[in-house]
């Protein structure tokens, strides 16, 4: 599903290198949990994998479905099935949830030779998503996070992960901002969106969430490189003791 | 891309014979009191309007000569010869083509994006309409329904001819000859245009659209529209189309007037798409516009609702002199440039009345190397108690090379006035892009997103099947303007 081999990226402007070398392999239908400090590179490594502009990639490979992915276009990858929950979600004023997610789908749908979906259709679809994730039906006759809570809009990516089906969904901090319930709610809605050709990288800091969405494997992120790899058990690990050890264990400097 | 497809769509029309030779029924060049009575005389005016024509003469001459030219616009202007211009020539007749068949592809295309009717295609394009699907009998039939409630919706030539009482009684009633240098050119040599008259308490049936306006007067030089909503009085009147319009004329200097009376309502909208000019600047249309309503009667309101993407450069407030009491005015503009286009757009509200409240909603939108001003003037008057406006301007940015600039005005004789201005400016964020791209889209469907998303309350201010088109042409002029 997606290789990344020896990944180097530095923010395009002034040169500064922040991933340095990282290695990752995710199989089909895989859960990646990858936790890290602040400042680690998490998001910039989601950045680079959806293709936002302003970094550089210097050094190494990904592929995504036997595809270069860096190859590609941010909208192309998208259309190929990458999906990225974002930590922060953008505002779009004026423009409605159901505009957007039309033509989003039908994107999607069109470069993969299906025809745009009718309007019943893609209002069933919306509905059933909706109820997936539990998203009140005031926001989908809104405009794209505008004024959304920040839990609203933490829902409204996972919402939109549903309506678009991807094969690799990266969500990055869908936990932060979420109140106790809605955790529940979100994490119950992934769930249901976990297939055997469907896998996730799921970025956060609290292994809270990894209870309820349970990954195949835990990676710990720390100055742009995967330091350490791991079960589940990991993720508890790291919680009650933190991030300094393996600091010590790899040499990167606090 | 699309400054160069409408380019090639604006050539199209050369290329097919859209504008052929003027007819040899045409004054001779320069502007003197000659040219005046010349025009006066094709168009057998009576006496009266002679004389009103070389009064206005009279004054733009004297401005001339002493070259008092606007100079305050926010815009760049080459001189323009006004002795160097033809000031009349007939309408100019089209060759017939046998059927849209014979129509440029690339032509039929952009109608099609623009969501413009077949029949109406035919129109533009200069194709022989069979005689009963034809426009022309369409007219006949709305023609006769406005008749039958007293409604008088026809050429500004014809009225002259047919109603000269009302003519005489309202022409420059809101925007005297002396108005300003353009008025005044505008009043000596004004060719055509349309008068509407709609009668005490009648609710007009239908959108007064230029589209059943064939054959009676093809959108001149110097257009000059006359409309008077009588007492309880409604009409919502469209100017313009969304198709590109060439016009060899660089100069464009109308005049709109409107007069509502006691609880009338006027609903004025327009589609500006001019010929911008090439590329890389040249050309194009000059369009200085003089647009302003009265509400004359107590609790009457003009709106005034505008989509302006066309024209090199656009000088143009559309103005509500509120002097009834409890009267309403409303501007709800949105100004598109590209290119090398300048535009400089807002309007004036006057208020004179009690009570009396304004809206003002612009929404600038800069591409390429444009400029794009909105200035406006609110003014309130010693006597206008209790007199409210609320202002909103806000500017997008498409790109570094462009410009948006903001001149609000305030005059303020009441203390009981309450007066709101908000101004924002933003730039397309690359952020939001990128979220849209993430989702599947492409940057162009997501630039037309969110431009569209930035005047949407706009566009749901004209009417509908305008509103489709206006998005449309907006997607269309959109395509490649960035950066
Ligand atoms: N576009 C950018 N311009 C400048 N610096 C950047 C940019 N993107 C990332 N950085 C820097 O790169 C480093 C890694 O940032 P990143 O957002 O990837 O961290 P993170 O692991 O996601 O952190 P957090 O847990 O706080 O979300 C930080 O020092 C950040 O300031
Ligand atoms: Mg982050």
């Amino acid at each position: 599903m997606l290789d990344i081999k020896n990944l180097h990226a530095s923010i395009e402007e002034d040169g500064t290198p922040i991933l340095k070398g990282l290695n990752l392999s995710v199989k089909p239908g895989e859960v990646h949990a990858i936790m890290g400090p602040n400042g680690s590179g998490k998001s910039t490594l989601a950045s680079v994998l959806a293709g936002r502009d302003g970094y550089e990639v210097t050094e190494g490979s990904v592929s995504f479905e036997g595809h270069d992915l860096l190859e590609m276009e941010a909208d192309e990858r998208a259309r190929e099935g990458l999906f990225l929950a974002f930590q922060y979600p953008v505002e779009l004023p004026g423009v409605s949830m159901s505009n957007f997610l039309k033509h989003a789908v039908n994107s999607t749908r069109e470069h993969q030779g299906k025809d745009p979906l009718s309007a019943t259709d893609f209002l069933a679809l919306m509905r059933e998503n909706a109820a997936l994730v539990d998203l009140d039906p005031a926001l989908k006759a809104r405009s794209v996070n505008e004024g959304f809570s920040g839990g609203e809009k933490k829902r409204n990516e996972i919402f939109q992960l549903a309506m678009l089906s991807p094969r690799l969904a990266i969500l990055d901090e869908t936990d932060s901002g979420l109140d106790i319930d809605a955790l529940r709610v979100v994490s119950a809605g992934v769930n249901k969106l976990r297939q055997p050709d469907r896998s996730f990288v799921v970025i956060t800091h609290y292994q809270r969430l990894l209870e309820y969405i349970v990954p195949d494997v835990v990676h710990v992120l720390l100055d742009g490189r995967i330091v350490q790899s791991g079960g589940k058990e990991l993720a508890i690990d790291l919680e009650e003791k933190g991030y300094d050890w393996l600091r010590e264990e790899t040499g990167v400097p606090a | 891309m699309s400054t160069e497809y409408l380019q090639e769509v604006a050539d199209a029309d050369y290329k097919y014979g859209f504008v052929t030779e003027i007819e040899s029924d045409k004054a001779a060049i320069g502007l003197d009191e000659s040219t005046v009575r010349y025009i006066s005389a094709k168009k057998k005016e009576p006496e009266w309007l002679l004389e009103w024509r070389l009064k206005a003469l009279d004054h733009f001459l004297g401005l001339l000569e002493k070259n008092e030219k606007p100079e305050w616009a926010h815009l760049a202007i080459r001189d323009i010869d006004f002795q160097s211009i033809s000031y009349y020539s007939a309408p100019k007749k089209k060759p017939q083509l046998d059927s849209l068949d014979e129509v440029d592809p690339q032509l039929i295309d952009t109608f099609n994006k623009l969501g413009i009717p077949l029949m109406e295609q035919k129109r533009l394009a200069g194709v022989a309409v069979d005689v009963v699907m034809d426009s022309v009998s369409v007219t006949t039939t709305f023609k006769k329904e406005l008749r039958e409630k007293g409604i008088i919706f026809c050429s500004f030539g014809e009225a002259v001819q047919e109603h000269p009482e009302l003519v005489r009684k309202y022409l420059g009633s809101v925007v005297p000859r002396t108005d300003n240098f353009y008025a005044a050119l505008n009043s000596a040599v004004f060719s055509d245009g349309s008068f509407c008259y709609i009668p005490k308490g009648v609710r007009c049936p239908m959108e007064l659209s230029t589209y059943f306006r064939i054959n009676e007067a093809g959108t001149g030089q110097f257009e000059r529209t006359l409309i008077i909503a009588d007492e309880g009085s409604y009409v919502s009147y469209l100017e313009g189309c969304t198709a590109p319009m060439r016009d060899e004329n660089q100069l464009h200097a109308a005049v709109v007037e409107i007069i509502a009376h006691e609880e009338a309502e006027v609903k004025y909208s327009t589609i500006q798409n001019w010929y911008p000019g090439s590329a890389d600047g040249r050309g194009g249309v000059y369009n200085f516009v003089t647009k302003r309503g009265i509400c004359e009667g107590r609790g009457s309101k003009i709106s005034w609702t505008q989509l302006e993407t066309g024209s090199a450069i656009t000088w143009k407030y559309p103005s509500v002199i509120l002097k009834g009491d409890d009267s309403v005015g409303e501007f709800y503009s949105v100004a598109f440039t590209k290119g090398h286009q300048q535009a400089d757009t807002g309007t004036k509200m006057i208020h004179i009345g009690k009570n009396t409240t304004s809206t003002i909603i612009s929404k600038g939108i800069s591409g390429g190397q444009s400029q794009n001003a909105y200035r406006g003037l609110v003014k309130i008057n010693r006597g206008a108690k209790g007199a409210r406006n609320f202002s909103q301007c806000d500017s997008m940015l498409l790109g570094d090379r462009c410009g948006a600039h903001t001149f609000p005005y305030l005059e303020i004789n009441n203390p009981t006035a309450q007066v709101e201005h908000e101004a924002t400016t933003s730039k397309v964020g690359e952020d939001q892009i990128f979220y849209c791209q993430q989702r599947g889209i492409s940057e162009t469907d997501a630039i037309k997103l969110i431009v569209n998303g930035f005047c949407k309350e706009i566009l749901a201010k004209l009417p509908m099947e305008f509103a489709v088109e206006a998005r449309n042409l907006l997607a269309i002029e959109l395509e490649g303007s960035v950066g």
